[in-house]
Formats: C-alpha cells, sequence, structure tokens
C-alpha cells in the first residue's frame, strides 16, 4: 500500500457534503506525510480529539489516538506530552469544545507553554448536536437553544490567547488550502505551544462561504514576533462585525518549554521506600 | 497494657500539629507503638486546634476520651478538655495567658529570655512536656535535632529551658527490646504504597483531606523519579492522568468528594476506553464543602457507583499504616492488570491521623502484564477480556483508545454485535477481578472471632471498633475489599452470627445498603454524622447499649 493508503482507516466517512473538516484532514494528512519525509516517524503522532464532528478524524486516520471527551483534549494531551515528550501530540477540537466546555484548559495549555499543537475547527457552531450557537456565533444567531436570537458577542479568541501567553497563535481558513498546510505545518514545528484556528465551514449549520471568500485574506506576517503588532492584528476582526478577516501566523514566539523530566530515571522503589521511612523514623 | 494519651491544644497558628508530631517521635522514640488525632478547623489563624497522641505497648490506630496530660496552649484548650483528664493527670498551661490547675509555664517569659519568635512557644511546651514525664533530655534534643532543622539551636535552648522549670509528674519509660518506629501519616502511608506499586506520576488538585498525598509525593518526587503535577482542576486532573496512563505511565490521582464530582466523566472514560488509572479519594463531612477538615463516610456509595454506564471498579478502604501500604499498591496493579479505575477510599481521620506502623511493610514483587499480538489492536478479545497493552511509539502499528463504544481496533463503531461485544468483555473483566480480589485479606475479622454479636465497620472506624470488640467479647467484621464486594470471604467472616452492629461515620448507613444487596441484614446502626470520629469509651458505651 502507497503511504496514502495506510494512513488512513477505511472508515466511512460521515462528515456532510462540502463539510469544511475534509480540508482539515486533507491538509493535516499532507503535512505528517511530508514531515514523515523528512524523517518524523509516523508512530510518533498522537491525535487527540474532543466530541462533535470534528472529532471523527480520529477515527479516519490510521495514526495513533485518543478520541477522547467532549472539552477535554487539551488535558489528556497534556498528560501524554508530559509522559513522552518525544510524541508530536495534536489536537483537534470544536469551538464547541475548546472554547466552551473546556476553555479553561485552553488558557491553562498557552500559560503552560507545553510542546503541543492545538488545532480549532471553528465553524462556529455545534455541528453533531444540530446547530446550537458556540462561543464564536455572531451576535443574533439564531440556533435552536437561541430561536429568537443571541444575546452575546463573541470571543475574540485571537486576543484571549495572546493574553493567556500563548506562544504560536495563527488563524486559517478551510477553502485557502496552500495556506492552512502551511500553518498546520508550522505549528506542528513550533517549539511550545502553538494553536490554529481554523474557520471551518459547516456546510449544514453555519455556511459562510461566499462571506469568508469576499472577507478573508493573507495578512502579512513579518511582524510575527512583535506582540503589540498581533494584538492589532487581532482586533482587525472579532468573529463578529463586518470587517476583513485576517488568516496567518499572529504572533509567535519563544519562550521556556515546560520541563519535561524525571520519569526517565529508573529508581529502584524498594530502596526509595526504605530511605523514606528511615527518614520518618 | 502500659498505654499513655496526651492533648496539646491552641489556635491555629501556634503550631499545635507540629508540636504533637513532636511528642508523637518522642514516644515511637522510646519504642512506643503511636496514633496521632488532629482536629483543626478549616481556618489558618485563630480557632481551636487540638492534637491527641496516644502511644501504647502493643499498635494502636484510634484515641481515647481521657487523656494523662493535657498541654494548654490557650484557654479553650483547659476549658473544653479537663474533664478528660484521667485521675493520675494533669495540665500543663501557658501561664499568665492561660488559667487552670496544674503546672504553669512561662512561655513568654521563655521566649523574651532567648529572643525567640511566638510560633516557638510549641516548642517550649514539648519541653515541658518532656519535663514533666521524665525523658531524658538526650532522647529529647535528639528528636528535635531531626525534626526541627530550621533554628534548631534556638528550639533547643527554648525546649531546654521549659524542661527544666517543670516538675516531673508521670513517669514514662522506654519499652524494652522495642526500637522507634516511622511516624507518618494516613496519606503519607497511601503516598508510600503508591510508589511502592510503580507509580510512574500523581496528579492532584489540592483539597483537604486528600492534599497531603499531593504534598507528600511532590516532596520526594526526584528521588522517587516521579512526575507530580498540580494542574488546573481535577476535570485537568483525571483527564492528564489518563494520558499519562495512555503513554504507559502507571498515575494516580488523588482527591475529595468535591472534586470527585468533577471527575466523575473521566472515571466513566477510564471505564470505557479501558484505561488503567488510580483514585486515591479522601472523605469528609458533605454534602457540598461540608466539612473540609472534620471526617465522614459518606461516599461509599457514590464511589461504587459514579460515573455513567457499567464498568467494573475497584474499590478498597484501608483501616492501617500497613494496610494503606499494600493495598495502594495492590491497587496500582490491580488497574494496569484489568485496565480499570482502582480506588483507595480513604477519610480525614485515616488520611491525616499519623500512624506507626503495626510491622514492617514489605514490598511484594510485582508480575510482567501480558505480551500484544501484532497487528495490534487495542481492543482485541480474549478469553478474560482483557487486551494487551501497547504503548505508543511502537513501528508499523497503532494505538487507538476511544470514549465511544468501538471495535477492536478502537474505532468508534455503534454496531449491535459488536457493542454486545465489548460490554460482555467488560463483564468478563469484572468476573475475573471479582475471583482476584475475594481473598484472604479482603475482609478483617477480629475481636472474639467466635462470637454471636458482631461489629461491622469499614474503613477508618476500625481502630476504635476493634478495641471495642476485643473490650467486649463481639466479633469484629471488617471488609477492606468494598468493590466487587468479596462475597466469599465475607460469608467465611460472618459464619455463626447471629447479630450484627454497624459502625459508620454516615447518617444513613451506606455499607448496609451494600449488604443488603448481598442479602445480609444488620441489627443495629450506630452512626454518628458531627464529622468527629469515635473514641473508645463513647463507642464501648453504645455498642454495650445494643449488643445485649
Ligand atoms: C459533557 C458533554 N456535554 C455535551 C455533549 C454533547 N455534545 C456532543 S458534540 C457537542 C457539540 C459539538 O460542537 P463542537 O465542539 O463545536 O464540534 P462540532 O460538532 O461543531 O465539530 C455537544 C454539546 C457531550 N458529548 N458531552
Ligand atoms: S454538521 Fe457541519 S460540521 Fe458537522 S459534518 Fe456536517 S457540515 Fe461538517
Ligand atoms: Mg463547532
Amino acid at each position: 500500500m502507497t503511504s496514502d493508503e495506510t494512513i488512513v482507516t477505511q472508515t466511512q466517512n460521515t462528515w456532510c457534503p462540502g463539510c469544511g473538516n475534509f480540508a482539515i484532514q486533507h491538509a493535516m494528512k499532507f503535512v505528517i506525510q511530508e514531515l514523515e519525509a523528512e524523517g518524523m516517524a509516523r508512530d510518533h503522532f498522537v491525535l487527540v480529539s474532543g466530541i462533535g464532528c470534528h472529532a471523527k478524524i480520529a477515527d479516519y486516520f490510521q495514526l495513533n489516538s485518543f478520541y477522547s471527551l467532549h472539552g477535554r483534549t487539551i488535558p489528556v494531551a497534556t498528560g501524554i506530552k508530559m509522559a513522552n515528550p518525544n510524541l508530536k501530540v495534536i489536537c483537534f477540537a470544536g469551538d464547541g469544545d475548546l472554547y466552551a466546555e473546556g476553555l479553561d484548559h485552553l488558557i491553562h495549555a498557552a500559560k503552560r507553554n507545553l510542546d503541543i499543537t492545538v488545532i480549532c475547527h471553528n465553524n462556529r457552531v455545534y455541528g453533531l448536536t444540530t446547530g446550537q450557537y458556540t462561543p464564536t456565533s455572531p451576535y443574533g444567531y439564531q440556533g435552536k437553544s437561541t430561536p429568537n436570537g443571541l444575546h452575546e458577542y463573541p470571543l475574540n479568541i485571537i486576543e484571549l490567547l495572546l493574553g493567556a501567553g500563548a506562544t504560536f497563535v495563527s488563524r486559517a481558513y478551510t477553502r485557502r488550502l496552500p495556506h492552512l498546510k502551511r500553518i498546520f505545518k508550522e505549528a506542528i514545528m513550533h517549539q511550545g505551544f502553538a494553536h490554529v484556528d481554523v474557520l471551518q465551514i459547516c456546510a449544514s449549520f453555519f455556511n459562510a462561504t461566499t462571506w469568508y471568500d469576499e472577507r478573508v485574506y493573507e495578512t502579512n506576517e513579518s511582524n510575527a514576533g512583535l506582540f503589540e503588532f498581533a494584538c492589532r492584528t487581532a482586533k482587525q476582526w472579532n468573529y463578529n462585525d463586518d470587517t476583513k478577516i485576517p488568516i496567518g501566523i499572529f504572533f509567535q514566539t519563544r519562550k521556556p518549554v515546560l520541563p519535561e523530566k524525571k520519569i526517565q530515571k529508573e529508581v529502584d522503589r524498594g530502596v526509595i521506600v526504605k530511605k523514606i521511612l528511615e527518614k520518618a523514623t | 497494657m502500659t498505654e499513655y494519651s496526651v492533648l496539646i491544644g491552641g489556635k491555629a497558628g501556634d503550631g499545635i500539629a507540629q508540636a504533637g508530631q513532636l511528642i508523637a517521635s518522642i514516644f515511637s522514640d522510646l519504642g512506643y507503638y503511636v496514633y496521632q488525632y488532629v482536629d483543626y478547623p478549616s481556618l489558618i489563624r485563630g480557632g481551636h486546634n487540638f492534637c491527641i497522641i496516644r502511644a501504647a505497648e502493643k499498635p494502636v490506630f484510634t484515641h481515647r476520651t481521657g487523656v494523662d496530660l493535657i498541654l494548654a496552649l490557650d484557654q479553650k484548650t483547659a476549658d473544653l478538655h479537663i474533664h478528660n483528664l484521667t485521675t493520675q493527670g494533669t495540665v500543663i498551661y501557658d501561664s499568665p495567658k492561660v488559667k487552670s490547675e496544674g503546672q504553669a509555664l512561662a512561655i513568654n517569659e521563655i521566649l523574651a529570655q532567648y529572643k525567640g519568635r511566638p510560633i516557638m512557644g510549641n516548642t517550649a511546651m514539648v519541653g515541658g512536656f518532656c519535663g514533666c514525664v521524665g525523658i531524658p533530655w538526650s532522647l529529647v534534643e535528639a528528636v528535635i535535632r531531626k525534626k526541627l532543622p530550621k533554628e534548631t539551636d534556638l528550639n533547643l535552648l527554648i525546649a531546654r529551658e521549659a524542661y527544666s522549670r517543670i516538675t516531673r509528674c508521670i513517669s514514662v519509660q522506654p519499652v524494652e527490646g522495642a526500637s522507634p518506629r516511622p511516624l507518618l501519616s494516613g496519606n503519607e502511608w497511601i503516598g508510600l504504597g503508591l510508589l511502592a506499586g510503580g507509580i510512574d506520576a500523581y496528579v492532584a488538585y489540592p483539597m483537604t483531606p486528600s492534599s497531603g498525598v499531593l504534598h507528600f509525593l511532590a516532596s520526594v518526587a526526584d528521588e522517587a523519579g516521579i512526575d507530580v503535577v498540580h494542574p488546573e482542576s481535577e476535570i485537568a486532573v483525571i483527564l492528564m492522568a489518563l494520558g499519562f496512563a495512555y503513554a504507559g505511565k502507571k498515575t494516580a490521582v488523588g482527591t475529595s468528594g468535591g472534586g470527585f464530582c468533577l471527575m466523575t466523566e473521566g472515571v466513566s472514560l477510564a471505564g470505557m476506553a479501558e484505561l488503567p488509572i488510580v483514585i486515591v479519594l479522601s472523605q469528609r463531612g458533605g454534602p457540598s464543602t461540608g466539612l473540609p477538615t472534620y471526617t465522614a463516610q459518606s461516599d461509599l456509595l457514590f464511589t461504587c457507583h459514579a460515573g455513567q454506564g457499567e464498568f467494573p471498579r475497584f474499590i478498597a478502604a484501608p483501616a492501617t499504616p500497613l494496610e494503606a501500604f499494600w493495598w495502594a499498591a495492590e491497587a496500582v496493579q490491580l488497574a494496569w492488570k484489568l485496565q480499570i479505575p482502582t480506588f483507595i477510599l480513604s477519610d480525614k481521620t485515616f488520611s491525616e491521623g499519623i500512624y506507626t506502623p503495626e510491622a514492617e511493610p514489605e514490598i511484594r514483587a510485582t508480575t510482567p502484564l501480558p505480551a500484544p499480538s501484532y497487528p495490534y489492536k487495542r481492543y482485541a478479545d480474549t478469553p478474560d477480556g482483557v487486551s494487551p497493552i501497547l504503548v505508543p511509539p511502537y513501528s508499523g502499528e497503532v494505538v487507538k483508545v476511544n470514549s465511544y463504544m468501538h471495535d477492536y481496533s478502537g474505532i468508534t463503531s455503534e454496531d449491535p454485535e459488536m457493542t454486545v461485544a465489548m460490554v460482555q468483555k467488560r463483564l468478563r473483566k469484572a468476573e475475573k477481578l471479582a475471583t482476584m480480589t475475594d481473598q484472604p485479606g479482603a475482609v478483617v475479622c477480629g475481636g472474639s472471632v467466635k462470637a454471636k454479636t458482631a461489629i461491622l465497620c469499614w474503613g477508618s472506624p476500625r481502630g476504635v471498633c476493634s478495641e471495642v470488640a476485643d473490650e467486649l467479647g463481639l466479633r469484629l467484621v471488617s471488609p477492606v475489599v468494598l468493590s466487587p464486594f468479596p462475597a466469599g470471604e465475607f460469608r467465611r467472616s460472618m459464619q455463626g452470627v447471629e447479630k450484627v452492629i454497624l459502625v459508620e461515620d454516615s447518617s444513613t448507613g451506606q455499607l448496609d445498603k451494600v449488604l443488603a444487596r448481598e442479602g445480609y441484614r444488620t441489627d443495629e446502626l450506630i452512626l454518628r454524622y458531627d464529622g468527629r470520629p469515635f473514641a473508645v469509651e463513647e463507642l464501648v458505651e453504645r455498642v454495650r447499649r445494643v449488643a445485649s
């Protein structure tokens, strides 16, 4: 079998036709194969997914995976990475999953700066539960749980991540495939916590294709090292208003990555228990 | 039996627990078995804190109401406890702050003399105690040097001064032929057992009364070569731990009721994804925030049932240091042998009580886990339901775990036949677990083992129940393993019993409900739910009233 055939499972794909998740899967497949060609072992990748349409990606890749709980990709990925720093751990999360149910973990992961990659399939709805609003749905959004329109403004996730201290903050769009691939690769290669907010088309509940196509542009990344600059780029679109939507790497910097040490050390437990008992005597 | 009880009390911030531990260490150095009860409200300054240190020539795991010596660093200590003084007992009190009978110790004067800090008043009181009971100064000095590594010389001057100011009134003799024993809290005994069982990581969010495990393991993490992580919440705790487990690292978590509520979705995930995990659950008074620093046994049924769906789990409630050590290690091993969540169910009384062990702890050898076959399937069907674990990375194989119902390779499946196969696989693991754990040691018997009236208990009340059973000539039956219920061992322990008295720190008698399912009936319930554990004298009275 070719690498192309062995990297996916035989599982029947159940995403809706036109769903942006196909682009995410395709781009990720491309990047993993490219990284493999550059010498990274395929068995070192571990995919962690939440629960939602996005999460099915775990079933579709013939790669190590932990199909976890709604909102909990990050703590699972953190445990895996701490246990074995040699693994390349990538979270596939939904916007409901990551920005609602599990938002605390996201902020803390950014603060912790562990070397993991987080991909948010941000379709701005709860896809799998049929289209309720999420933290990034626009003001006035009418879903089954908000029939009279949503009375909350969306979270500007990019600003939130910058505020939390993330060392790689980016946005991509499922209909800009080459750009999506590049951002994925840079995020995976980044040493530290990397976040990609992917504007993902939901064909069934939030089809913003034309709207995005007209507004999305690739931002100049030459100032991505400057925090003030990143904040300004982040403000260009607040996930609500009718403005241009920058995509690309907003901010990238180096900070100490959470020290990963310890459990490699082999210590005779009998000896250590004796030592502790002696000290307590 | 020679035994002594000493009560030391003061305000929170007076260093009562530390002084109590010094006294406990001194008794241990003299060759006594020691138990220390620690009673404190949930605040950092003020309030009334006290410890009761009980030293005896045979192992003790509970306190008595009657005390031989009261060491009063505040007025409340004298006022609240003076009526518990035994006939030969006396009081040492901080004069002139405290008014009492007994011997005055001018602690402020001593501190002023040596320019000590106020907190060192507790060292002065320990010195006074040692003088009062005639402990050789060389022993006092050795213990202080070992246990107070900071400002040792100043502490010694203060202790020595207090020691010489007090008149000797009780004589405590060393136990002949006995040597000092290690003195650790229940939480530390559990932590030590986890280490012995082979944990690679411990993940926890602080919550009384379980934090002692976290603090202990963090303090030895470097020398033991383990990871100790304190993340943002209990939800993060259990999911991180499951991440560790997926990556092949033996991991335990610890919490109390409130934190465990947050963990339950993760417990159920462990059941479905078949990931090994050890959960140390130390109960405190509930519901809700309840009584943070006081005891309860009201989470037994919660622990038995927490998490949606049906999956096997193991629960052990140790009552002594050796049991905590042994069952914590066993919980790690069982979790990995069967890929299930396992629990060490403790409570405030056990977790924060301080104990010398009843015998020397032994580390048992561990057996290797079965090897997988290839091509690898994470949930491969096997006769006993246990699919061998493969740890990623493994060249050419993938390891997929899943919270959804899944097929043998870990890919989501809602197929009815596959669902039945997976449910039955988990049921077979439950059967295997039951045969592995319904073994000698799963139920502890004591007292008059032929008596027709039995005191039944689980967890920390065993210490007091076993003394009461001895005193009243009753049988003691106490399951350590609570899930799966060790039906065979329990039946054997109950042979010939006609009357059952259940003692539990709850308001409903939760073990009674567990036993009802097993076809047993209890005749009398002695329940306590004021957050305080029974002392021997109190329980003797309660049991005597219903026993005949
Ligand atoms: C704790 C919990 N609450 C609720 C659900 C139900 N649920 C499943 S998917 C989902 C929303 C998914 O939305 P999102 O994360 O945005 O993913 P998408 O389907 O849009 O990819 C919800 C609420 C769940 N599985 N677990
Ligand atoms: S509901 Fe939306 S997100 Fe889910 S598969 Fe369909 S198009 Fe994709
Ligand atoms: Mg979504």
